[in-house]
C-alpha cells in the first residue's frame, strides 16, 4: 500500500521532468493528462480507509475534466494552429532540465521547514506537490507559446489540487465542484483566446503579440 | 434577499447572451443595474448587520460597504455603457494607432458579460467562506476577460491574454493559501472544521501559526495580483489602455475594491489568530512598494490611460497602508475605498470621452480640451484634482485621515515617505493634465485646431453625479456611512 503511494509520488516527479524537457506540444498535453490521472490515484490511495461516494464522485469528475475533456480541447486548438513544437523557448531545454532539478531541491528544502502538523500519506507527498506547482510556474515563465503556457497553468493547478485533495479534504462538496468549474472555464477561455491569437497573428508566440 | 442580488444580474446576463439581440440587451443593462442598486439600498434598511454572520453568505459592515461601492459604480457606468455601445456598435472602426480596421464584440455578448461581472462581484462581497470567496474572485476574472477583448484587434488580444493568465495564476496561489489554512487547522479534532469566517474566528487561536503565516503570504500574492499591488501589477497598464474606458473604469473602480475586500477577510482571520502584527507589517510593506513604484511610472508617463492605471496602483498602496497602520488609518482606508472608486470611475469615463474625440491616448497630442469638449474638460480637471488629493474633495480628507493614523501610531518615517511620494505624484499628474485642458493646439502646419465636438448627455450626466458625490464627501460625511466605517474599524482591531 505505502509502496504504491511512494511509487505514484515518484511518477509525479518524473512527469514534471518530462514536462520541462519536451518540446512537442502533443506530448506536453499527454503528460499533463497523465499527471492528472496519477494525482487522482494518489487521492484515492490516501483515503482508502475512508472512501465515500462524495470523494469518488469528485475524483471521477476531476479525471473526466482534466484528463479527457480539457486535453481534447487543447489538442483541437493545437491542431487548428498547425504548430507541433515549441522551438525557441525563452529558456532552452537542457537548461530547463537543470532548473527543474533546482526546483526539486527547493521543494524538498521548503517541505523540510514546513512540517505537516498531522502526519498523513507519503512523506514525499508535500515536496512532490510543491514541485508540480513550481514546475507549472516555471513553464509559464520560460515558454513563449500560449498553448505551452496553458499547460504550465494546468500543471500548477494539478499540484495545488493534489495538495488540497490529499491534505485538506473537509471542504464542502459544492465548493470543490465550483473550483473545478472555474478552472475548466478558465482553460476553455484560454483555448478560445489561443484560437483568436492564431487567427490574428499566424503564430501563437506571446512575446511577439505586440508587433 | 442576498441570493436575489446575485441571481438577478446572472440570469439577466444569461438571457442577453442567449437572445443574441442587441436591441434587447442594451436597455436591459441600465434596467438591471438600477434594480440591483435598489436591492442594495433595501439591504441597508432590512438586512441586519451582524458582526460575524454565520453561514456561507451574509452581510457584515465590510461586505455592505463594498457591495454598495460596486453596485453604485456599476449603476452609473451602465448608463454610460448604454450610450457607448449604441454609438460604437458593430461598425467597422479604424484603429487609431496603426490604421487597420476592426470590429467590436456583439452587443449581446458584451452586455451579458457585464451583467455576469456584476453578479460575480456581488458574490465576492457577500461570501463569508474562504472557498466560496476564491471561486467568486476567479469568476470575476473569467467574466471580465471577454470585456477587455471588446475591440477585436491584436493589441487588445494581447492585453486580454496577459490579464487572464497573470490573474489566473495569481488566484491559483490564493487557492493554495486556502489549503494552507486547512493544514494549519488540521490539528483541531473532528471534521467540523471548515473555511467559513465564523468557524475560523472560533478556532483561530488553535491554528498552527507557521502555516497560517505562509497562507497569508500566498493570499497577499494571489489576491494582490488582482488588486494590482506592485510588483504584481504587470497586467494593468496594457489592460487599462486597451480595454474600452468603461471596462477600465469598472475594473479599477469596482473590481479592485472587491479584491481588496478578499484581503481584508484574510486579515480578519489573522487578527483572530493573534497574528495581526504579521499581516499589518506585510500590508505596510506592499503598500509602500506600490506607492514608490507607482510614483516612478507616473512621472513623465506619456499615455494618460496608463497614467490612470499607475494611479490605481498608488491608491491600492494607500489602502494597504491605512489598514497596515491600524487605528484611525483603517477608518481612513475604508473612506478612501469609496472616494477612490468614485473618482477613478469618473476619470476613466472622462478619458473615454477624450479618446473618442481626440483619437489618441498620448498626453501631448491632446490640447485645448476646454474649447473642444468643455463639459468633459471640467470633469476631467475635477477628477484629477480629486485623485491627487487636493481639497475640497473627499480624497483629501481620506488621505489626511490615513496620515493621521500613521502619526497617531508614531510611524513618523512612514508618514514622511507617504507625503513625499504623494507630493511627487501630485506634481506629475497635474503637470501632464493641465496642459491637456488649457493650452491651445500647437499651430504647426497641417495641424487641425480642435473643433467643438458634441457631448451627448449619457457621456456627461453619470460623470456629473460622480463629481458631485466626491465633492459632497469632502464636506459632509453621512452618518450611515460613518457608522459602517466605524463598524469595519472595530472588526479590524481598531478603536
Amino acid at each position: 500500500m505505502k509502496e504504491w503511494l511512494d511509487l505514484a509520488v515518484a511518477l509525479i516527479i518524473v512527469t514534471n521532468f518530462m514536462l520541462v524537457n519536451t518540446s512537442r506540444l502533443m506530448a506536453c498535453i499527454r503528460i499533463v493528462a497523465i499527471q492528472a490521472v496519477i494525482l487522482s490515484v494518489i487521492a484515492v490511495l490516501t483515503h482508502l480507509h475512508s472512501l465515500d461516494v462524495r470523494l469518488l464522485a469528485l475524483v471521477l469528475i476531476t479525471v473526466i475534466l482534466k484528463a479527457v475533456v480539457l486535453p481534447q480541447v487543447l489538442r483541437r486548438v493545437t491542431v487548428g494552429t498547425g504548430i507541433e513544437r515549441e522551438l525557441e523557448p525563452f529558456v532552452g531545454y537542457s537548461l530547463s532540465l537543470m532548473v527543474g532539478g533546482g526546483l526539486l531541491a527547493l521543494s524538498f528544502l521548503m517541505s523540510h521547514f514546513l512540517a505537516l502538523p498531522v502526519p498523513g500519506g507519503s512523506p514525499y507527498f508535500l515536496p512532490a506537490s510543491l514541485f508540480t506547482i513550481f514546475t507549472g510556474l516555471f513553464i509559464i515563465i520560460a515558454r513563449k507559446k500560449a498553448v505551452t503556457q496553458v499547460m504550465g497553468y494546468m500543471s500548477m493547478e494539478n499540484g495545488i489540487y493534489a495538495f488540497g485533495v490529499s491534505l485538506a479534504i473537509h471542504e464542502p462538496f459544492i465548493v470543490e465542484l465550483s473550483v473545478l468549474l472555474d478552472v475548466f472555464v478558465a482553460v476553455l477561455i484560454m483555448g478560445v483566446a489561443i484560437f483568436h491569437i492564431s487567427q490574428q497573428f499566424d503564430h501563437i508566440d506571446t512575446d511577439q503579440l505586440s508587433v | 434577499m442576498l441570493w436575489l442580488l446575485i441571481l438577478v444580474p446572472a440570469l439577466a446576463g444569461l438571457f442577453c447572451i442567449l437572445s443574441r439581440s442587441g436591441a434587447f440587451s442594451r436597455p436591459t443593462l441600465p434596467l438591471v443595474s438600477t434594480v440591483h442598486f435598489l436591492l442594495v439600498i433595501a439591504c441597508w434598511v432590512t438586512v441586519p448587520r451582524e458582526s460575524l454572520p454565520t453561514g456561507w453568505i451574509g452581510l457584515d459592515h465590510a461586505g455592505l460597504l463594498f457591495l454598495t461601492v460596486t453596485s453604485g459604480t456599476f449603476l452609473l457606468t451602465s448608463f454610460y455603457a448604454y450610450g457607448y455601445i449604441r454609438r460604437e456598435g458593430l461598425a467597422q472602426i479604424k484603429d487609431m494607432e496603426e490604421g487597420f480596421f476592426f470590429k467590436n464584440s456583439p452587443d449581446a455578448v458584451f452586455v451579458g458579460c457585464l451583467l455576469f461581472f456584476l453578479a460575480t462581484m456581488t458574490l465576492v462581497t457577500v461570501s463569508l467562506h474562504l472557498g466560496l470567496l476564491w471561486v467568486a474572485v476567479e469568476a470575476t476574472t473569467l467574466s471580465s476577460t471577454p470585456l477587455i477583448y471588446y475591440h477585436r484587434h491584436h493589441r487588445s488580444l494581447e492585453a486580454t491574454w496577459k490579464y487572464l493568465l497573470i490573474c489566473s495564476v495569481g488566484i491559483a496561489l490564493a487557492m493554495l493559501g486556502n489549503f494552507f489554512v486547512v493544514v494549519a487547522g488540521s490539528g483541531i479534532g473532528g471534521h467540523g472544521f471548515h473555511l467559513s469566517m465564523a468557524s475560523l474566528a472560533e478556532n483561530a487561536g488553535k491554528l498552527n501559526p507557521a502555516w497560517l503565516k505562509a497562507a497569508f503570504v500566498l493570499w497577499l500574492v494571489g489576491y494582490g495580483t488582482k488588486i494590482g499591488f506592485a510588483p504584481l501589477h504587470n497586467w494593468m497598464p496594457a489592460t487599462y489602455s486597451e480595454a474600452p474606458s468603461l471596462v477600465a473604469a469598472l475594473l479599477s473602480g469596482a473590481l479592485k475594491a472587491c479584491a481588496f475586500l478578499a484581503l481584508i477577510r484574510m486579515h480578519q482571520v489573522m487578527l483572530a489568530a493573534g497574528l495581526g502584527i504579521t499581516s499589518q507589517s506585510l500590508f505596510i510593506l506592499i503598500g509602500l512598494v506600490s506607492l514608490i513604484v507607482a510614483a516612478m511610472f507616473i512621472v513623465r508617463q506619456p499615455d494618460f490611460k496608463k497614467m490612470l492605471a499607475f494611479s490605481s496602483v498608488e491608491h491600492m498602496g494607500i489602502l494597504a497602508l491605512g489598514v497596515g497602520v491600524g487605528g484611525v488609518g483603517i477608518f481612513g482606508s475604508m473612506f478612501h475605498v469609496v472616494n477612490h472608486s468614485i473618482t477613478k470611475t469618473l476619470l476613466f469615463l472622462a478619458a473615454g470621452n477624450i479618446v473618442h474625440v481626440c483619437r489618441t491616448r498620448t498626453n501631448r497630442e491632446v490640447r485645448g480640451l476646454l474649447r473642444s469638449q468643455p463639459a468633459t474638460a471640467v470633469l476631467w480637471i475635477a477628477g484629477t484634482l480629486a485623485i491627487v488629493g487636493a481639497p475640497p474633495f473627499g480624497t483629501f480628507l481620506s488621505k489626511l485621515t490615513i496620515l493621521q493614523g500613521m502619526i497617531h501610531e508614531g510611524r513618523w518615517a512612514l508618514a514622511v515617505a507617504y507625503l513625499l511620494v504623494l507630493g511627487v505624484i501630485f506634481a506629475s499628474i497635474t503637470a501632464s493634465v493641465f496642459p491637456m485642458v488649457f493650452s491651445k493646439q500647437e499651430e504647426n502646419e497641417g495641424d487641425i485646431r480642435p473643433e467643438p465636438a458634441p457631448e451627448p448627455l449619457w457621456s456627461i450626466l453619470p460623470l456629473v453625479v460622480m463629481a458631485a458625490g466626491i465633492l459632497v464627501l469632502g464636506f459632509y460625511m453621512p452618518p450611515f456611512l460613518a457608522d459602517v466605517f466605524n463598524g469595519i474599524t472595530l472588526s479590524l482591531g481598531g478603536k
